[in-house]
């Protein structure tokens, strides 16, 4: 009997001990910065980045990595905790809605004062709520060895004709040449079709902007929706697969066509430089600018960005501070400017920025001194991850024949229409 | 003796399941129904709107025909599932040799997780279809829809067998050699005999299966995403798409919302069923 009371109490005690979740360790006085990390790709650099600070000032940083794709569900749990992330980020204006309330107005900060120019604030209203940390491009890499060895150079291509004319040829002799493709498989499956749907889709907007003077609109008209059909239509047509496999195609599909030499276009931006520079030398790539066939002799690549960190400005003071000190420090210090440019590969467009070794990075301050206009990223202002998904799935069903140009030119000019009423 | 002991100890070992329970499950389900009157962007820090966002459920066009796609797909597959199920668990009770590799095979699928599932069944489809020169499951809605049913029905018929068997076994051998004595046909046998033992197993699987049904969400996000255009989207991805997919802190709660009515569908369609199949069994 004594026997089964001490048995019952124990298992009673451990059953209640197993419920009690660790303690989180606490970092004695001062602020401690918590980071979610937008970008899976630069999460060892940021970890090693946040050790490093630890060790100069004592001030715990914490950094995880949301998966990607997840980020915007893994910043709404992890804002309903108490200990909630004191740095974020947003992706632009139609991010920001989501988030406004949360942002700590960052005018008078002094990380704001670094930035090269205030293009790189995101504002609501006169607060400035957010700033942008890296600045990316993205156009068509380009195998330079491939592209000789079907006899042309860089110089061949310099507008949208020029494009299809080297692409057809490549197409027409790729057993010769022992390619599959002029182009990387045009992928529709969710880790790719983002590259069509957001960025490539970014032109016709781009271009519509710039006709018009805006820098946002309730009803896009769609004027440039047939450049955009015949730049689609040359990516899946001088393929390295039938359009109608598309829908299953993953990035990495995509990747490794290039990596492997099966084809010698691959649009994608500077971020995939760390990937490919594995494979291949700075002498065998460069990017193009995507060229639309509306101003290409002025077109560079397409150059701006979707990373904006944001201070949480619900966190004590004492952590607010210390984001704001740690923020700071990564742009100006030594270890932080190298190892953003270094590392993680990134342009930061901060007034202390090192250099960086990305070579489409340079290429994009090349294009930009010989007079050419980078294309901004105006994908930001898209109304939604549904109109985006909207377009993705016409896009998809085009390229397979099951579905008609008409419903894209639907999908794009009704469907942002609707998609910017219902977000207001 | 024994009463006296539990008596004295029950809170012991009610009580941290309780807690549990009521963290867990009970406090969530009630907040959740509070949010679904709220507008907010993260749980804790909301604004009270009353009944505007059951207003605004049908805003997006979507909701209705992933409701209805989900009440298709509900019974078709339950109907499907149970017959199946049956009928395999009918041919594992005969005393075939292998019987238990069988039944341990059929039963194996249950053990893997949806997502995984549906990408695996994603290639496999993908490869099957493209060879016959058909639209991929994500372009065309009718092969999406094929494709669920064929993952789902794979995925649960193990288990629903398992409990047909444990159901066909308590069959008591003496009622079918008295009925077999009589000059009863096996027909007869399973119609008149078999299947009315056996009703309190269907009213289990045809409670899970429909349920199931109605409450299918990961196979349906890794098999076909929703796509084409949300054509195979049911309704509990159209829950997670209206509240992480759009812009704008209003839609959260239309999200909430929709889950609320969600929840009370399965509720009432659970007890109808439940009140049907149970109605029908008898007592040996």
């Amino acid at each position: 009997m004594k026997m089964k009371k001490v048995t019952a109490m124990s298992m009673a005690v451990l059953m209640a001990a197993s419920m009690i979740p660790s303690v989180p360790v606490m970092a004695d006085g001062g602020g401690k910065v918590y980071y979610l990390n937008f970008k899976p790709e630069a999460d060892e650099a940021w970890q090693n980045l946040a050790k490093a600070y630890t060790e100069e000032t004592g001030t715990e940083v914490t950094v995880v990595t949301a998966a990607s794709g997840q980020y915007e569900t893994t910043l709404q749990s992890e804002m309903a905790k108490s200990d909630a992330p004191t740095l974020f980020q947003v992706n632009g204006p139609v991010g920001l809605k989501n988030w406004k309330d949360y942002c700590y107005d960052l005018t008078d900060a002094e990380i704001t004062k670094g930035l090269t120019s205030d293009a790189y604030e995101l504002k609501d209203g006169d607060a400035v709520d957010g700033i942008a940390y890296v600045i990316e491009s993205y156009g068509l890499i380009t195998n330079k060895t491939l592209l000789e060895k079907a006899g042309y150079s860089l110089d061949d291509i310099k507008s949208y004709d020029d494009l299809k004319k080297v692409a057809d040829d490549i197409q027409a002799r790729k057993d010769e040449l022992g390619v599959k493709g002029a182009f990387t498989s045009a992928g529709m499956d969710g880790s790719s079709d983002w590259r069509f749907k957001t960025h490539l889709a970014n032109l016709p907007i781009y271009y519509e902007y710039k006709e018009d003077g805006i820098d946002d609109t309730d009803a896009i008209k769609g004027t440039y929706l047939d450049q955009y059909k015949n730049l689609f239509d040359l990516y899946i047509t001088d393929s390295t697969c039938d359009g109608a496999e598309l829908s299953a195609k993953t990035a990495d599909d995509s990747r490794n066509e290039f990596v492997n030499g099966d084809a010698v276009f691959y649009q994608n931006g500077s971020w995939e430089y760390a990937e490919l520079s594995k494979t291949y030398s700075d002498d065998e790539l460069a990017m193009i600018p995507i060229y639309f066939g509306v101003d290409d002799e002025n077109e560079g690549l397409a150059t701006g960005t979707e990373n904006y960190w944001c201070v949480n400005k619900n966190a004590s003071d004492e952590d607010v501070q210390a984001t704001l000190d740690f923020m700071n420090w990564c742009v100006t210090s030594e270890a932080g400017t190298k190892s953003m440019a270094e590392d993680m590969g990134f342009t930061i467009p901060f007034k202390t920025a090192e250099a960086p070794t990305n070579v489409f990075v340079k290429q994009d301050a090349e294009y930009t001194e010989a007079g050419l206009t980078p294309v901004s990223w105006n994908f930001t202002t898209m109304p939604s991850e549904e109109w985006k998904n909207g377009v993705g799935t016409a896009l998809t069903a085009y390229a397979a024949g099951t579905g008609s140009w008409d419903d894209v030119v639907s999908a794009f000019v009704d469907g942002w229409a609707t998609e910017k009423a219902l977000s207001e | 003796m024994v009463g006296r002991t539990i008596k004295k100890w029950w809170p012991i070992f009610v009580l941290p399941t309780f807690a549990a329970f009521v963290i867990g499950f009970l406090w969530p389900f009630i907040w959740g129904i509070y949010l679904s009157f709220c507008k907010f962007t993260t749980v804790q820090d909301v604004t009270f709107v009353g009944f505007s966002n059951y207003s605004k459920i049908l805003l997006d066009n979507t909701f209705s025909h992933s409701f209805w796609l989900t009440v298709v797909f509900a019974f078709v597959s339950s109907i499907l599932i149970n017959v199946l199920a049956f009928f395999i668990a009918l041919a594992l009770t005969k005393g075939y040799k292998g019987t238990n590799a069988f039944r341990t095979v059929f039963f194996m699928p249950n053990l893997i997780g949806g997502i995984v599932l549906g990408y695996i069944w994603q290639t496999l489809l993908n490869g099957l279809l493209s060879k016959w020169g058909q639209p991929l499951l994500s372009l065309s809605a009718r092969n999406g829809f094929i494709g669920m049913l064929i993952l789902l029905m794979w995925q649960q018929i193990g288990y629903m067998m398992i409990i047909y068997i444990a159901g066909l076994n308590n069959v008591s051998p003496d009622l079918i050699e008295a009925a077999q004595i009589d000059g009863a046909t096996n027909r007869q046998i399973l119609f008149k005999i078999k299947i009315p033992m056996i009703m309190p197993s269907v009213t289990i699987c045809t409670f899970l299966t429909l349920t199931n049904g109605f409450k299918m969400f990961d196979q349906n996000l890794s098999l076909t995403g929703g796509d084409p255009g949300k054509q195979s989207q049911l309704l509990a991805l159209n829950i997670y798409d209206t509240f992480y997919a759009r812009s704008g802190p209003q839609w959260k709660g239309i999200g909430q919302a929709k889950a609320v009515v969600f929840f009370i569908l399965v509720v009432v369609i659970a007890l109808i069923q439940l009140r049907a199949t149970s109605s029908k069994e008898v007592q040996q």
